[in-house]
């Protein structure tokens, strides 16, 4: 249907897209975290290299731009040549033909530089379909003070038993520290984020190999129960609305004694000038169950893409390219840093030893990286991929509205067997009308 | 009394308004309509195929629908209430020799200057934020324990933003229709005898009355449309608490890229709308044609 | 006597005025207050009030880090412009309904601020089709068409309502005079209207300004308002608070001196009819 609109229609927007095609102005739509923003402090490097090419900035916060550039690829609307998308969208994307395959990116390019890991979940048939900027994992932080405080040692691999133990003797409510923080606003990208990869530590998933959801399991009792037991009695007030910026806020003013959350929150919580307890941060693997050793790593990217449709291929390449290359790596060095330098996606990052000893949280964050099995994230089989996602395209809206029922929950306005039964009845419900199994 | 000339030049010079409203009406509305009949979901893209009512009955059926409508409505009467009432009292008060009434009505009249994003992003973090917000310092300065604003009492806090938005509005209109107030009866009820309190109500509020129906209308029209401080705050959440009409059909077809569903939502908000719209004018026909 | 009486009075009902006002304004002064600390300063337990060190790093950041000025003109231009086109479609229409009113003016105006109770949400996709068709994809010719027709059905309210308070024998008058339509509208009823048509002006370009929906998801760099600067500085990674708080009073602050600046003329004719 909307083809026949496109045709009686479209004849108009020919000749805007005939002009634009001359111009090279390329629009780079971006999400506003910190090393976004710092590459947007270096651009007369780029623009050095390359005098012809005009970047126009788009900077949005993440869900505006999600919701931006998804109607735009989707309608086909050409309003970006450059697209700053997530490791879930590229995937699905890629398959719908909307983005442009990224092959020869110049000779210094060195596309089997980047961590395996993360290539993997860039790549449809063999072809790489966006470059990643910075990828992470998740990993344990805590204060490792109070830890001390508390009479207790971090084990290699904690459990949620210790988890609970430790959150419990942290926790000083008098003085504002709260033993442990997670994520509870609701989003796919938020709490479920952290829940997925919970379940999965605990050998739950979201659904069987038929496509039916698996909310009633007991995997994803124990994953709720050991969730809202720790953040009702040990978390933070408001905890239904804190995402990933809320908790670092609250642990960077040492409010928190451990936060589980992206390996990429370690280079801010352990930077002196924003952080009040730089000096007592320590790094451990994300929880296990007891007796497991599935510690549910996420993996998670910021890439760039270009879209297809893009009338400026070549210089959106050509920016691509210099912004994810092993050279812009060195530039953000020199300017700002070797700790700031975005992290997780080049092997040769992890080589420098110069970074390694910068970043103290280095080591963590690629152990992190390299344990991620996007492929089969739970113990049991899954008809999907992806850690702290399901990689279909019905699984934003599913895993918002899941992520909803169980922010309220931890608000306390329903129980746990309520939440999972709601959340089992929504997925059920979403996931008929999207025509599953397919 | 018009001449037939002038009834033809009315009808002329009407027609701008009408023809281009009748059409921004009526082209994405009729988009709307056609979409809401078809299985169209942005991220799959096929042939959208025709499916009847199907979108109409998962709209209908969906476990958020109601809580959403009946969220609306409190949302829409609580903020009314608010404001209206608030407006009255405020206005009396500006209404009364102050000093420094200039710089009081400048302070009284600034929030509605602000935008609702900006207002919604200022209380959420910076008042609201049961850990480093304001509130949370004062109460536990006086012994509390911090209320938790948004999770606690979602659709609460987001009335207060919005009645903080929308109050200083209600106080200017019901501030110009009280000065309006013919000093000179009001002191002819005090000559008789009338307390400050009779006086209100049998002098001072019926006068309102008219200003009063035109602040509930106005507001109705923007608050039955409340988005961008839900978005900013609670996202709906938790679960449905805060989850307004628009705000469904936003998470269905922004959030699900589902536009058949969405524009579904979407028709069936037109028509409440409208049906609160015919109620509201008949209220409002009433009052202003006297 | 009765002199001090209402000196005690006055005092008393200014300081509650004032406390009242202060209250109602303090979000706003808060986030004046914010926006000169430094991030540390900005969520300090206890919280701190005046004795900080100014600082005007968060605007600098702010400016280095978003062109503000293309958003601003951006704003300024869409807010002014569509609020001059609604103006110009609908004084013809007011005053045709205000003057020589029909059986069917009434159902009119009741249908035109019903358009205004179309959730924009369900209509985004079927706009953003349209938009991208004609080419008008952020430009603010696009922007300018959408605010217009938004607040069409608002602004020939307003002056509906503004109008028929003119006395119909001053018009009477001036056709004895031989003044036709275009004569009569020029030089008699404009200049009774200007005070209704100034208020309408102002409270658009407001409501305008403000509009955060259509201007963020029509545009993307070119057209972009101050709507979109402020998207790209809600919750950042890291300490914030001190950054929006500049941010936002950069976005808010032409509009609120304008409103403070023109409030008379705001005030005068944002009666809707309400005042007999």
């Amino acid at each position: 249907m909307s083809s026949k609109l496109r045709g009686l229609l479209g004849a108009c927007s020919l000749v805007a897209l005939g002009a634009a095609a001359h111009a090279e102005t390329i629009t780079v739509a971006t999400v506003n975290n910190g090393d976004m923003i710092r590459m947007q402090g270096l651009m007369a490097d780029f623009n050095e290299k390359h005098p012809d090419i005009q970047v126009e900035w788009v900077t949005l916060e993440e869900n505006v731009l999600r919701q931006r550039v998804t109607t735009d690829i989707a309608t086909n609307g050409g309003q970006y040549d450059v697209l700053t998308i997530g490791n879930y969208e590229v995937p699905i994307w890629a398959a719908q033909n909307w983005l442009l395959p990224l092959e020869d990116m110049g000779a210094d390019y060195k596309p089997e530089d980047f961590l395996a890991p993360v290539a993997a979940g860039l790549t449809v048939d063999g072809k790489l379909y966006a470059a990643p900027f910075y990828a992470e994992s998740s990993m344990l932080m805590y204060r490792t003070d109070l830890l001390e405080k508390a009479g207790l040692t971090m084990p290699e691999n904690p459990d949620w038993d210790f988890i609970t133990e430790a959150a419990e003797k942290m926790t000083d409510k008098g003085a504002e520290i709260y033993g442990i923080c997670l994520r509870g606003k609701a989003g796919w990208g938020e709490n479920m984020a952290f829940l997925t990869s919970m379940a999965n530590s605990e050998g739950a998933r979201w659904f069987d190999t038929d496509w039916k959801p698996q909310f009633d399991s007991p995997e994803w009792k124990t994953t709720l129960d050991t969730y809202l037991n720790l953040m009702t009695n040990y978390g933070p007030p408001g905890a239904s609305s804190n995402g990933f910026n809320e908790n670092l806020a609250l642990f960077q003013t040492g409010k928190c004694g451990m936060w589980i959350d992206a390996t990429v929150a370690a280079s801010f919580v352990s930077n002196p000038n924003e952080s009040t307890v730089a000096e007592h941060v320590g790094y451990a693997p994300s929880p296990v169950r007891a007796g497991g050793d599935n510690h549910g790593n996420w993996l998670w990217s910021w890439n760039l893409a270009i879209p297809a449709s893009s009338q400026k291929q070549d210089a959106a390449k050509a920016f691509v390219a210099w912004a994810t290359s092993q050279e812009y790596t060195a530039l953000v060095a020199e300017h700002e840093g070797i700790a700031n330098v975005p992290p997780g996606t080049r092997t040769s990052l992890y080589e420098n030893q110069e970074y390694l000893t910068a970043a103290p949280f280095a080591a963590q964050t690629l152990a992190a990286i390299e344990a991620a099995d996007t492929q089969s994230p739970s113990d049991q089989e899954v008809p999907y991929t992806g850690g702290q996602f399901v990689s279909i395209p019905e699984f934003q809206a599913i895993g918002t509205a899941v992520g909803q029922v169980f922010s309220a929950a931890l608000a306390g306005t329903s129980d746990a067997d309520q939440a999972l039964a709601a959340a089992q009845a929504l997925t059920t419900r979403e996931m008929s009308r999207a025509g599953y199994p397919k | 009394m018009a001449t037939q000339a002038s009834r033809a030049a009315g009808r002329l010079m009407i027609s701008p308004a009408v023809i281009l409203l009748f059409l921004w009406m009526i082209v994405p509305l009729g988009m709307t309509i056609w979409f809401s009949f078809l299985r169209y979901n942005l991220l799959i893209p096929g042939d959208n195929p025709f499916v009847g009512i199907e979108n109409y009955q998962y709209f209908f059926t969906d476990p958020n629908f109601w809580p959403a409508l009946w969220n609306t409505l409190t949302l829409v009467l609580g903020v009314l209430a608010i404001t209206t009432i608030g407006g009255i009292l405020l206005a009396l008060l500006l209404d009364q020799p102050m000093f420094g009434q200039g710089i009081v009505r400048v302070l009284v009249i600034a929030p509605f200057f602000v935008m609702p994003t900006v207002s919604a992003l200022v209380w959420k973090n910076m008042f609201m934020n049961p850990v480093n917000g304001l509130f949370a310092w004062i109460a536990r300065t006086l012994g509390f324990a911090p209320f938790d604003f948004l999770s606690a009492a979602p659709l609460f806090s987001i009335i207060l933003i919005v009645a903080w938005q929308w109050l200083p509005f209600a106080t200017l209109i019901l501030l110009t229709a009280l000065q309006s107030l013919d000093s000179e009866q009001l002191e002819a009820a005090e000559m008789d005898g009338a307390g400050a309190v009779s006086r209100f109500f049998y002098i001072m509020l019926p006068h309102l009355a008219r200003a009063a129906t035109v602040v509930i209308l106005i507001q109705t029209i923007f608050l039955l449309s409340v988005f961008a401080e839900i978005l900013v705050t609670t996202n709906g959440g938790p679960g449905n608490a805060s989850t307004n009409l628009t705000y469904l059909v936003y998470s269905q077809s922004l959030l699900q890229y589902d536009v058949g569903l969405g524009s579904a939502g979407g028709i069936v908000a037109v028509i409440l709308a409208n049906i609160v719209a015919i109620f509201l004018m008949r209220m409002i026909g009433k009052n202003l044609e006297t | 006597m009765a002199r001090t009486v209402t000196t005690q009075r006055k005092v008393i009902v200014t300081a509650i005025a004032w406390t009242i006002a202060i209250a109602i304004f303090f979000p706003i002064l808060w986030t004046f207050l914010t926006s000169f600390k430094t991030e540390a300063d900005a969520i300090a337990t206890p919280p701190k009030f005046l004795f900080f060190d100014w600082t005007t790093e968060n605007y600098t950041t702010v400016q280095g880090r978003s062109n503000y000025f293309l958003h601003f003109w951006n704003s300024v231009i869409i807010s002014v412009g569509s609020t001059v086109a609604a103006l110009i479609i609908a004084i013809p229409a007011a005053w045709s309904m205000a003057f020589v009113p029909g059986k069917r003016t009434k159902d009119i105006l009741m249908w035109m601020l019903s358009t205004k109770m179309m959730p924009a949400v369900g209509v985004l996709v079927p706009i953003y089709l349209l938009f991208r068709d004609t080419g008008l994809l952020d430009t603010r010719i696009g922007l300018v068409i959408v605010l217009t027709l938004m607040n069409l059905p608002i602004v020939v309210w307003m002056l509906y309502t503004y109008f028929k308070e003119i006395p119909g024998e001053i018009l009477e008058a001036a056709r004895m005079d031989g003044a036709n339509l275009t004569r009569e509208i020029i030089y008699v009823l404009t200049p009774m209207a200007v005070p209704g048509i100034a208020s309408t002006l102002l409270l658009n370009i407001i409501l305008a300004w403000n509009e955060a929906f259509w201007t963020l998801n029509l545009t993307a760099s070119k057209s972009a308002p101050l709507t979109q600067f402020i998207a790209s500085y809600s919750s950042p990674e890291g300490l914030f608070y001190a950054k929006l708080s500049a941010a936002s009073m950069m976005a808010i602050a032409p509009i609120i001196v304008l409103g403070w600046f023109s409030q008379k003329q705001l005030v005068r004719g944002l009666t809707f009819g309400a005042v007999k």
